[in-house]
């Protein structure tokens, strides 16, 4: 019984650690698509993100720096995506592709060229990454029964960005569904002729969306790069942006069940570094690239409809050209 | 109902227009959409824009409502020139307008759509019940009931234009345009309609229709300004003008309200209909246990207003949707079964569909015209061999049919949507008359199509009628029914309310059955 | 695809060929800038790369080795295009169908050479079509997103061939994650061997018969895209769902089939780098070539002669790439990778941006004159 429960609350502690950049980007594409943009380069904004903020940390040694450049990045590939399918009305999936195909080229090319390191950027040590933060007396209750452990290992000890990740899930919900902007955003999404001649901007509603998106974007990836992770290394992201975006289809473009949808995943990939090499009674040991797959399938799965229809946001993945 | 006599009697310059145009001009590439365009509204008074599909009312009122910019002209407000440079611009000196196309956010309550755009603060909730508190003001003076807090993708079209009357008032408009705006009612809602437009009017409110109905301009105008081809042809007080009159300035020559035919000489019984229902994509029950039957050599009109399960009806029949309940057959075979019901059975069967809506079902508007003329018949051995389409047997014949009817420009392989709306028309016709069926559908056949246009079309079904040929008619507009129709069925709310010959129908009888009135005298 | 129809119309070959290539100068233009930042000099790169593809036999049938692959992956793409899907599942498609192949050669070793080799061509379409089917049909059936379902399926795909080649088609006694050899009948011939038996000499490269199934591929594919009543479905499936339900023609049957055509053609990069070059099974050996087919079939117009050039373009850069980073170790196959993206970029999601400038300056220059002029 002891066993199981320090073996639950690792287990809840990992799923925190791993559902962070998943809440973040989620969140990050249920901006993009509330607004009517579909945006599969979720994946390449973590990416993008994760690169430069792990580079100007290692430069300039600070964690906020790198912050910074991550959240400037991002945002500027949102800003791409933003000129090519709002701007100019190009097809918003191939755009997304190839945002996501370009940064994973750039990333290893810059590297390879400043850092000389095969393609991934020094270790970013010390004040270059953000180190989980410890709440008062954790180590004191450590030893409490239940409540000690519960308390060190699952509220105190973990990153700003997981934190952070929790409060943005409120503070979405808030934005969207009780403030002028949320509403302007529901309504550009479902509606963009509406909006239109309600004499507000759709373009405008929708570069603001992306800006939103390309913020939490480059929060997740610096989080990857500097705060999960030690440094850049090629293809970090390792198809967390699009689980992110299913995590987001699988919430129906909702704030709470996007969250829960993302700790699904999470602890998918909690049980699954669990479960390696572990022979379990009656069925032998699992392949650990069957594990792996898991969250994969489960999108499948989840798309195929069997649990629950999903209803995208009516104008998403369309430009908005006016009628004569 | 009394006619207010408008300020047209005060003496001149004594109040300014609440709206004047001055020599507004626009192009859009070579198209004149609108030619120096001059004309004034009265405060207060009704004012008709009356014009053919494509006569450029639309485009004058986005310039007004500032969609487009005007490439010369000045607009006044109340006698002042003021430049509009946007929606936002134009509510600003009280100009609203209500769309064809409703502007609404379906998933959004009527209190969420009305404050959009005009919320007065970064948070929802004081604006919403500052939003709560004018609508019932509002709904006091002008007798405009409507649920604030009713999802407006629930409501019906009626009352969603009411929204979108609110949300104009609701930003302060002075001047209301509307833009067709009785196209998808039934006669009960017009007349509700009608009588909040008056109510706006006599409590000072300028109101603009654009229409190309002679009836509402006769009823509810007190000015009306007629164009035809992008320019004001005329200026006239509704009082001294007359229907005939109005139809002839709008056509540029007198109109023929009549096409010549002699009577139907009826034969078999081709297709028959019993208790036939149909629910639309949403499980809607949108036809509910209809019967009716079609003789070769007859065209049978269904007439009724938009919506009432006209639609689902000809979808039904043509293979396209399926059928919940009834009995369908054809030349004296029963074709219920659903293995039965896909569109290539039925046009193999000898059925013919000209589609309502041509330009989202009839025709691929990106394919090549030649492409889009083989459309649900590419499998036909005339067009095909057992792995190769026969490309030169395709181009001439295509050729030859766009010679036929006269399809301009007479080029099978340009693009499918270089072609104006009448000749995109034909293009269909043409393919779907060519196989000699033995029933055709036909659905709006002439909605967005020029006069020219709409009378060789019309005589076109004539024709095949004439050739012993049964012709199933589904449109909106009544002078079309009255006009083709050897007898005529009316539908409301999924039903039939009755059937009339033609010679015994007239347009009164017929508004009466299409608002659900049930007729003992039919015929 | 979105249409915009330009303001006035410009002849076919300022549309198909003059915009293209202004794309793509601009997305090399960007690329150079990137190289110029990382400290080399672009020309010089330029020189290398474009050396390093053509300089000498050897070199043209690497680079057209190449090719083959963007051959097929393009050709994949752009049948799904023209049915309305984006099939970004190529890499697991033709990691699959190389499956296929290795499985034909490790069984059917004892076989005469030609029958092996039409069965592993036969395999390579058939897994591939096998993987593309399952997004297809979620598609077709219950609206499943083909975009995410096939992304899905590329990282399944993966998971699924480490675990065959970590725990059950491992050569025995051996460490590396890879197949036993095929079976020598199993190996498609090289055209330095074909050629060398007629008694001519070209450079020793990994260009194989495969090269000649992907033009054939080409082919067939335009004449049953332009040609056969079973490409125009497809074609108005893609351009208008609710026309082709009017015609009679079934939307969810012809999304299937275009998937299986898409997947079966992205499996036969199985037989060029399967039969043709490595000879075994191993790890990642589609190595993105899956992806660089949405650049060729965005750059080609999805038209099989586009795709054509647009896949010599991307072998090019392949097998230029490659000799380049040996002359600058910095400009690996990663910028490959950027050049990539860029082209997606400008040559699909941007290319409204210089389409109307490009047909105005056109028309200006001509004098105004419009090739047809629009009824109305």
């Amino acid at each position: 019984m002891e066993e199981f429960f320090t073996m639950l609350v690792l287990m809840l502690d990992a799923t925190l650690r791993v559902a962070t950049p998943l809440i973040l980007a989620a969140l990050a594409g249920l901006f993009a698509e509330r607004s009517g943009v579909v945006d599969i380069a979720l994946e390449g904004k973590l990416l993008g993100a994760a690169f430069a903020a792990a580079t100007v940390a290692a430069v300039s040694n600070s964690a906020w720096l790198g912050l910074g450049a991550g959240i400037g990045f991002s945002v500027a590939l949102a800003m791409v995506h933003g000129y090519a399918c709002i701007t100019h009305k190009g097809d918003q999936v191939v755009s997304g592709m190839a945002i996501n195909i370009l940064v994973a080229g750039l990333g290893p090319t810059l590297a390879l060229a400043w850092f000389h390191q095969g393609g991934q950027t020094p270790r970013v040590e010390g004040s270059g990454r953000f180190h989980p933060w410890n709440w008062p007396f954790a180590e004191t209750l450590e030893d409490v029964p239940v409540i000690g452990a519960l308390y060190s290992e699952i509220i105190s000890g973990h990153n700003m960005f997981v934190y952070l990740a929790l409060i943005a899930v409120p503070i979405t919900a808030w934005v969207v569904y009780k403030t002028r902007f949320g509403l302007r955003l529901r309504a550009v999404g479902e509606s963009p002729e509406a909006v239109d001649t309600a004499g507000i901007s759709v373009s405008a509603m929708r570069f603001q969306a992306l800006i939103v998106t390309g913020v939490l974007c480059g929060m997740g990836g610096t989080y990857l790069s500097i705060a999960q992770n030690a440094g850049f290394l090629r293809n970090m992201s390792a198809g967390q942006g699009f689980i992110a975006l299913a995590a987001l289809i699988f919430g129906k473009w909702r704030p709470w069940p996007t969250m829960f949808a993302c700790f699904l995943f999470a602890f998918t990939d909690a049980v699954q570094t669990r479960l390696q090499g572990v022979d379990i009674p009656g069925i032998g040991i699992i392949p650990v690239q069957f594990i792996q797959a898991l969250p994969f399938a489960l999108t499948v799965i989840l798309l195929a409809g069997f649990v629950g229809k999903a209803v995208a946001p009516r104008a998403s993945g369309l430009p908005y050209i006016k009628e004569r | 109902m009394t006619t207010k006599e408008t300020d047209a009697a005060s003496p001149p310059g004594a109040q300014p227009p609440a709206l004047e145009l001055r020599g507004i001009d626009k192009w859009f590439g070579p198209v004149h959409a609108n030619n120096k365009i001059s004309f004034a509204v009265p405060k207060g008074t009704i004012h008709g824009i009356i014009g053919e599909n494509g006569a450029g009312k639309s485009t004058l009122m986005s310039i007004v409502y500032g969609y487009y910019q005007a490439d010369a002209g000045d607009i006044l407000v109340n006698g002042t020139p003021v430049k509009i440079t946007g929606p936002q611009n134009a509510l600003a000196r009280g100009i609203g307008m209500v769309h064809q196309h409703f502007m609404l956010v379906e998933p959004f309550t009527v209190l969420e759509n009305v404050v959009l755009g005009v919320e007065g603060g970064r948070l929802l909730a004081p604006s919403l019940e500052h939003a709560r508190g004018e609508l019932e003001r509002l709904e006091r003076d002008y007798a405009l009931e409507v649920d604030p807090d009713a999802v407006v993708e629930t409501l019906p079209v009626g009352i969603r234009q009411r929204v979108e009357i609110l949300k104009a008032l609701y930003r302060g408009a002075d001047i209301l345009i509307l833009d067709e705006p009785t196209g998808v009612l039934t006669p009960q809602e017009v007349d509700q309609l009608f009588d909040i437009l008056r109510a706006l009017r006599d409590q000072g409110k300028t109101v603009i229709l654009i229409t190309h109905k002679l009836r509402e301009i006769m009823s509810l105008t007190d000015n009306v300004t007629v164009m035809r081809q992008g320019e004001v042809v005329a200026n006239v007080k509704t009082a001294e003008t007359s229907r005939e009159q109005l139809a002839e300035l709008m056509v540029g020559r007198s109109v023929l309200l009549r096409v010549e035919k002699t009577p139907a000489q009826p034969g078999d019984t081709v297709l028959s209909v019993q208790n036939l229902s149909v629910r639309d994509g949403q499980g809607v029950r949108r036809v509910k246990g209809v019967s009716f039957y079609v003789r070769a050599g007859e065209i049978v009109g269904i007439a009724g207003v938009a919506g009432n399960g006209q639609s689902e009806l000809l979808e039904a029949l043509a293979g396209i949707r399926p059928i919940e309940d009834g009995l369908i057959r054809f030349k004296g075979e029963e074709i219920t079964a659903a293995h039965m019901r896909d569109a290539r059975r039925m046009r193999e069967l000898g059925m013919g569909h000209v589609p309502e809506d041509r330009q989202r079902m009839g025709l691929v508007v990106s394919f090549l015209a030649n492409e889009s003329s083989i459309l649900g018949h590419h499998y036909d051995p005339k067009y095909t061999g057992p792995i190769l389409m026969k490309q030169g047997a395709i181009l001439q014949d295509v050729s030859e049919k766009m010679d036929r009817f006269d399809v301009r420009p007479s080029n099978p392989l340009l693009r499918t949507s270089s072609f104006s709306g009448g000749n995109q028309q034909k293009i269909v016709l043409v393919r779907e008359m060519d196989q000699n069926p033995d029933l055709l559908l036909v659905g709006q056949p002439t909605r967005g199509v020029d006069i020219g246009a709409i009378e060789f079309i019309h005589k076109r079904l004539i024709a095949m009628r004439d050739a012993g040929k049964a012709i199933l008619l589904v449109s909106v507009e009544l002078d079309e029914i009255l006009s083709l129709s050897d007898r005529i069925i009316v539908m409301f709310d999924g039903g039939i309310v009755g059937e009339v010959a033609q010679a015994d129908a007239d347009e009164r009888m017929l508004g009466l059955m299409m608002a659900g009135e049930r007729l003992d005298s039919a015929a | 695809m979105s249409v915009i129809a330009p303001p006035t119309q410009a002849p076919r070959w300022v549309t198909h060929v003059l915009v293209p290539v202004s794309n793509l100068i601009v997305a090399f233009f960007i690329a150079g800038i990137i190289i110029a930042v990382i400290g080399e000099d672009p020309f010089e790169a330029m020189r290398l790369l474009v050396v390093g593809a053509f300089g000498a036999p050897d070199l043209i049938g690497f680079t057209l080795y190449y090719t083959t692959n963007f051959i097929f992956t393009g050709l994949a793409v752009s049948i799904a295009f023209h049915c309305g899907l984006f099939n970004i599942g190529g890499e697991g498609q033709a990691y699959i169908g190389g499956l296929g192949v290795g499985l034909v050669g490790l069984a059917l070793g004892g076989w005469p050479a030609p029958i092996v080799i039409i069965v592993a061509i036969m395999a390579s379409m058939l897994f591939g079509a096998a993987w593309a089917f399952i997004p297809g049909y979620l598609q077709a059936k219950r609206g499943s997103h083909v975009v995410i379902t096939t992304i899905m399926f590329n990282f399944l795909a993966s998971a699924l061939m480490t675990y065959l080649l970590v725990e059950v088609l491992i050569e025995s006694g051996q460490q590396a994650p890879q197949s036993r050899e095929l079976a020598e009948n199993a190996w498609l011939p090289f055209m330095h061997d074909i050629f060398g038996a007629l008694g001519m000499e070209i450079g020793q490269s990994s260009l194989n018969l495969s090269f000649v199934i992907a033009l054939i591929a080409a082919f067939l594919v335009w004449v049953f895209m332009w040609h056969t009543r079973w490409g125009y479905e497809i074609r108005t499936v893609g351009a208008n769902q609710a026309a082709a339900i009017y015609a009679g023609i079934s939307p969810s049957r012809n999304i299937v089939l275009a998937m299986l055509i898409s997947g079966g053609l992205a499996g036969m990069v199985g037989i060029n780098e399967i039969a043709g070059v490595h000879h075994k099974l191993i790890l990642d050996f589609p190595a993105g070539f899956g992806f660089v087919g949405i650049a060729v079939a965005l750059m080609g117009r999805n038209h099989p002669l586009g795709i054509f050039f647009a896949s010599l373009l991307f072998g090019m850069l392949y097998q230029g790439g490659s000799e380049l980073s040996f002359d600058i170790p910095t400009i690996t196959r990663d910028m490959v990778v950027v050049i990539q993206g860029l082209v997606i970029l400008f040559s699909g999601a941007m290319e409204h941006v210089f389409r109307p400038h490009i047909v105005r300056a056109y028309l200006r220059l001509s004098g105004g004159r419009s090739a047809a002029a629009p009824a109305e």
